[in-house]
């Protein structure tokens, strides 16, 4: 079986991971928004959508039922119901863009899994651990900035091909929203990159060398960023809120003041579309903050993958490397639900304010001091 | 003076950056999430109905089975959206309860026009028409929305009292000392 796939030509096998990686990536989207439903009726003391079932899964005892008490079903009514229902197009829009902006939202969103390590495995031949990734390319965390920021395009166009009031605002917050935070965002992730490239060594900025120096032997070096860097760790996840929309920073969105943003023109399966990604978005901002500063598929600070897994056959250990990366970016995904359903949004010039006054300056203070400190650290 | 000037502290360093805030509330909503739920899954469980609740009137019939209405009309007549209509019929002078002498033929309530003010209850010398517990009635027609005499009983059954007027006074009029 391994075999058969390794003798496939290289454009099949990047062909058959990307459409796995895919084939993961938009169920994860599709549950999460049943998550947010479930985890905002939680909180709120409901017990959230409960009630559909397909007759034939009622007849299973006990799983039939907690599926149903889950409301998995009702994912996947919603699913079909986004699909069947009636293309409508108001007379007022540009065409041609508001059928593209769907696929502009969804297309970077799952582009970025590319460069997204999702697990290690230890490979049999050179006994070293090796990234689970779909292009192990040393870019890393250039290309998820680069291709990840594309997304506002999708916003600012839906905006502004809509043709109406509401959406364009939506559309302009969106820009201002997303490149004021992409700066404090890309600048939170220079002192890991600062301590991960050592001088002298190849320089990186491969996800994968960032989660291997996670993993060393000593005190310092099996220590998770989010202990050495909590600043950084804090304002890489603030951004990570403004720059997928999430709450308190969902003001391209704001549906108590814009009706529905970017978005209010947008029915059935285009507005969904503009949900996968958004929820695409998250999972993968998610990830990538769990490999920055979680130590990725580690288990526990200072219990490294390898050690695990050493014993293992490959098979199992790379699949104990997915749970632990999984794990984590779920309950990180579980984070934003949490968040959003506690805090209120913010108001536009507070969102602005706080970006750019607040944040900025911190990240850049942030950058300054790690660097200063790293270079003592190397100096002594 | 009949206001105050309320002190205000100005936020401290802690309080302006929101964190400890956005904490705090993350702990709440967290407590929130594993206590149990405060809504009831409506069809199948229903709220506790309190004492006195004005639902949809009905109509009772005694211990012993009797219709208690002796249809006097007061609740028609005092009924401020009409929604009464009672066609008044003799008692059959063979049965035992002969001697109250008028019962209902035809009683309907068209609860597309009942308020449910309950006047019809108060009004009532008989204590034959109440308020009860059902507070939830649908239809597809706006004839189905009207109670007839059978569906007001069947919704009323049986009112537990004790004190047995008509049987009172028939008795008393056996022995001879009817009141009037």
């Amino acid at each position: 079986m391994i075999d058969l796939y390794l003798n496939l030509p290289v454009w099949v096998q990047a062909t058959i991971k990307g459409l796995i990686a895919i084939g993961v990536l938009i169920p994860v989207a599709g549950a999460c928004s049943m998550a947010e439903r479930k985890v905002s009726a939680w909180i709120q003391g409901r017990p959230g959508p409960n009630r559909a079932i397909v007759p034939w899964v009622a007849w299973i005892p006990f799983v039939g039922k907690a599926l149903q008490r889950l409301g998995v079903f009702h994912l996947m009514a919603d699913g079909a119901k986004f699909v069947f229902k009636e293309d409508v197009v108001p007379g007022h829009v540009n065409k041609f863009y508001y059928y593209v902006a769907p696929l502009v939202a969804l297309i970077p969103a799952l582009c970025t899994i590319v460069v997204v390590p999702f697990g290690a495995y230890i490979d049999a031949t050179t006994e070293t651990l090796k990234p689970l990734i779909l292009a192990d390319v040393d870019v890393g965390i250039l290309a998820v900035f680069a291709i990840g920021s594309l997304s506002v395009y999708a916003l600012i166009l839906a905006g502004w091909a809509s043709n109406s009031k509401y959406p364009f605002l939506g559309g302009v917050r969106a820009s201002a929203q997303l490149i004021s935070y992409e700066l404090s965002m890309t600048l939170s992730v220079i002192p890991v990159f600062l301590w991960v490239n050592a001088p002298g060594g190849n320089g990186t900025l491969s996800l994968f060398d960032v989660v291997e120096s996670q993993s060393q032997a000593g005190f310092l070096g099996g220590m998770w960023f989010i202990f050495l860097m909590p600043m950084c760790a804090f304002i890489f996840l603030v951004a990570l809120f403004a720059e997928t929309n999430r709450q308190p920073f969902d003001m391209p969105e704001s549906e108590s003041d814009l009706v529905g943003g970017f978005h209010t023109e947008y029915g059935e399966f285009k507005w969904s579309l503009f949900f996968v990604a958004e929820y695409v978005h998250m999972t993968i901002g998610s990830g990538v903050f769990v490999l920055l500063f979680l130590g990725g598929w580690n288990p526990l600070p200072w219990i490294p993958l390898e050690m695990v897994i050493s014993s293992m056959p490959m098979w199992l250990g790379a699949l104990v490397g997915v749970g632990c990366f999984l794990g984590k970016t779920f309950f990180f995904i579980f984070f934003f639900m949490w968040v959003r359903w506690t805090l209120p949004r913010f108001r536009y010039d507070q969102v602005m304010k706080l970006g750019w006054q607040k944040l900025l300056p911190l990240a850049i203070a942030n950058v300054i001091f790690y660097a200063l400190a790293i270079a003592m650290i190397e100096l002594s | 003076m009949s206001f105050k000037t309320v002190e205000r502290k100005p936020l401290t360093f802690a309080e302006r950056t929101y964190v400890p805030q956005i904490v705090n509330g993350l702990m709440t909503t967290f407590k929130k999430m594993v206590k149990p739920n405060e809504t009831l899954e409506y069809p199948e469980a229903r709220p506790p109905i309190p004492e006195g609740y004005r639902g949809v009137p009905t109509l009772v019939k005694d211990p012993n089975g009797r219709e208690k209405c002796v249809s006097c009309q007061l609740c028609e007549f005092v009924c401020p959206p009409k929604a009464i209509r009672i066609k008044p019929g003799e008692i059959d002078p063979t049965s035992d309860s002969a001697h109250v002498e008028k019962a209902p033929e035809a009683f309907d309530i068209d609860m597309l026009r009942c308020i449910y003010c309950g006047l019809c209850q108060e009004v009532c010398p008989e204590e034959a028409i109440w308020l009860q517990n059902v507070f939830s009635l649908s239809g597809y027609t706006r004839e189905e929305m009207v109670n007839d005499k059978d569906k007001l009983y069947e919704l009323g059954g049986t009112l537990p009292d004790k004190h047995f007027k008509w049987d009172q006074k028939k008795a008393a009029e056996d022995r001879g000392n009817a009141a009037h």
